[in-house]
């Protein structure tokens, strides 16, 4: 019965799967392969078919079209009981009427495993909870249940785990410690993460790699900060982190550097960090990487000048300026309280500078509001 | 002389606040006394105020004869024993019946649960006198079932379904399959899909899952259901008049007839008391068994 659940390792290969309700495509063509061992981020906003994708890995999905291997057993049509794959739900999905030994203990129990004792005591051990082997899940904390539903699923040694939002339910501190050992538990167990996930700032500070997702297809997949950095498309740009994206024309090329014309203005870009197809760019820049000075200085780099600061937030650590350009478009600006000169007011004249290496170029034929309406509160 | 008013006021303030709590308790305390707490103690004196035993109907009430209880379970164990009997089995048959019905509304019916829930409840719209008659033409010598199992050869047209222990059973069955469904299908509900699903996700197929996760998560409907079909189904006496004949008398049955027509009200009330321990003792044991406190 469990003969695939114990064998079958390796890497987690996706291959064109679709998955269609009605005339809804939740998951259109995605292809993945995750490198067994890795932690693994699906990430996007809510609707955007992370979880489908998840649930069809876990078998509780059918694919409507595309097949699901692990190594090299295909595991597509196989009846979830039978698969090398384990959950974590969101909202954990504890047994309340069983002790949370006997919670562990299911998945070997149901496995005929012998020594059940010693394995769910290892794993109790290594969730630090094993003073509370004996209670029901509801005398559990929020994050107690967390814990235990990650021990229940991990005492099983599946070729993947996969955790549906796992911290979700949890207070903002909670989240922080769990995200820290959550990542510790996986090195420490050595399984492969599958985790599903709307919280960016959940998923770089786990994963060792990112697939973006967005209306049922990867818009790129990479490193947290390879993503951060070099972001490929607006959507990317906006969701994770914060992005000002400026349409602008490519006028000129010298170099390793495309010159581009931003409503009159003339800035640089690398060309390895842009994705143009053709002159028409989107021209970003992260709020944290610009520098905000009055009109009258001067310093070398890029250069934008004539905008009028229309918001200043104090808040401690930093300064973030709304700052309005000649074209009316608002830039967002994070300005680090470092030296001790005394935020600018509402209503100065300023010029905003940066070094031209932090700039990227995106192709210019996308809506440069994707990605920054999503709330990733609102699940 | 300030200090002393303010104290002389804060007790009569306290004393204002306390009795809240008891104020809202009163019309419910009210209504159990009135009519809970004076008719068991009217039913129990009434139980006792003649000697059964040396039964008179004429003569005047002399005393308290605690021994009419004993004497009144000691000389109905038949009825007794067949009330318990019949009331076992309805509720049996009715979970057997109810259970996968609540299993499919609460899981399976998907936009239909509705109208399922109203189909479960709709014989109420109807009176249960009225309902109880027509299984009597249901299984009646003229009606569809009789004719199916003779067609069967399962019967022949000296065989009656009706007036038979059967027939009660199967009227007590019907009558009471609404109190074992709707207790049962509220705890199936209740049940969060997602622990059925981490039941298959840990490697338990759908037949342990429901051994395992579903059936242990329900048991409160089951205890639930089984009480309320089990007790009115032991004091009924509508369907054992109806579907029974003179040798399935029920407790109800024999109450009903001392009381309205013997008159025998000591006996009647001797019975009913009886009656009522019974079912008390067998319910307390029955929790006390399934253990429900530890399922939620």
């Amino acid at each position: 019965m469990a003969d695939a659940s114990t064998s079958a390792k390796g890497d987690l290969k996706l291959s064109n799967i679709t998955k269609s309700f009605g005339d809804f495509k939740a998951v259109d063509d995605l292809s993945l392969v995750i490198p067994e061992g890795s932690f693994f981020a699906l990430l996007g906003p809510s609707g955007c078919g992370k979880t489908t994708t998840l649930r069809m890995i876990a078998g509780l999905e059918t694919p409507t079209s595309g097949s699901i291997h692990v190594g090299t057993t295909d595991i597509t049509d196989m009846r979830p009981y039978k698969r090398p794959v384990n959950t974590v739900f969101q909202n954990y999905a504890l047994f309340p009427h069983l002790s949370i030994f006997e919670n562990v203990a299911f998945g070997l129990r149901r496995r005929g495993i012998k020594d059940v004792k010693e394995q769910v005591d290892k794993v109790l051990n290594l969730v630090e909870l094993p003073h509370l082997a004996d209670r029901k899940p509801t005398q559990l904390s929020g994050g107690q249940q967390q814990r235990i539903a990650v021990a229940r699923a991990i005492v099983n040694r599946p070729a993947l785990l996969l955790l549906d939002e796992p911290l979700g339910a949890l207070d903002l501190k909670l989240r922080r410690q769990m995200q820290i050992e959550l990542k510790w538990i996986q090195t420490e167990v050595g399984l492969t993460f599958v985790h599903v996930t709307h919280d960016q700032e959940e998923a770089m500070t786990m994963a060792d790699t990112i697939a973006v997702m967005n209306e049922g297809r990867i818009e790129q997949m990479g490193s947290p900060a390879d993503l951060y950095d070099n972001p490929k498309t607006a959507f990317v740009a906006n969701f994770l982190g914060q992005s000002n994206l400026i349409e602008g024309t490519i006028v000129d090329s010298d170099g390793d550097s495309h010159v581009v014309d931003l409503y009159g203005q003339k800035v640089s870009v690398l060309k390895r960090r842009t994705s143009a197809k053709d002159s028409s760019v989107l021209f970003g820049i992260r709020p944290e990487k610009l520098r905000i000075q009055p009109d009258s200085h001067d310093k070398p780099g890029n250069l934008l000048t004539g905008g009028k600061i229309s918001d200043v937030s104090y808040i401690g650590v930093s300064t973030q300026y709304q700052v309005e350009m000649p074209w009316g478009q608002e830039i967002m600006v994070f300005e680090q309280n470092d030296d001790g000169v005394p935020p600018l007011d509402k209503g100065d004249t300023v010029r905003l500078s940066w070094e031209p290496i932090f700039s990227f170029a995106l192709d210019g034929n996308q809506d440069a509001q994707a990605g920054v309406e999503v709330d990733p509160e609102a699940e | 002389m300030s200090t002393a008013t303010s104290t002389l006021q804060k007790p009569v303030k306290k004393r204002r606040k306390v009795p809240m709590p008891y104020l809202l308790l009163l019309p419910g305390m009210l209504w159990l006394i009135t009519f809970f707490l004076i008719p068991i103690l009217t039913l129990v004196k009434t139980s006792v105020n003649m000697d059964l035993q040396n039964y008179d109907p004429t003569s005047a009430s002399t005393g308290s004869f605690w021994g009419n209880f004993w004497y009144a379970a000691r000389t109905h164990e038949a009825p007794f024993a067949r009330s318990f009997i019949y009331a076992l089995a309805a509720t049996l048959i009715a979970l057997c019946i109810a259970y996968p019905l609540a299993y499919g509304i609460a899981f399976k019916s998907g936009r239909w649960k509705n109208v399922l829930l109203v189909l479960v409840v709709a014989p109420f719209f109807c009176s249960f006198i009225l309902r109880t008659i027509a299984w009597k033409q249901i299984l009646g010598q003229e009606g569809p079932v009789f004719h199916l199992l003779l067609n069967l050869h399962l019967v022949t047209l000296q065989t009656h379904i009706t007036a038979s222990p059967g027939a009660v059973i199967a009227g007590l069955s019907y009558n009471f399959l609404p109190f074992m469904t709707l207790p049962l299908y509220s705890s199936l509900e209740r049940i969060d899909p997602r622990t059925l699903e981490a039941s298959g996700d840990l490697y338990a197929n759908a037949f342990t899952t429901f051994r395992k996760v579903t059936l242990p998560l329900s048991l409160p409907g089951v205890v639930a259901g089984t009480l309320l079909t089990f007790i009115p189904a032991a004091g009924d006496y509508v369907n054992a008049e109806i579907l029974g004949n003179p040798s399935t008398t029920m407790i109800g049955n024999v109450i009903n007839a001392q009381f309205l027509r013997t008159s025998n009200y000591t006996l009647a009330a001797a019975l009913s008391f009886v009656f009522m321990v019974m079912i008390i003792a067998i319910v307390l044991f029955y929790i006390s068994r399934a253990g429900t406190e530890e399922l939620v």
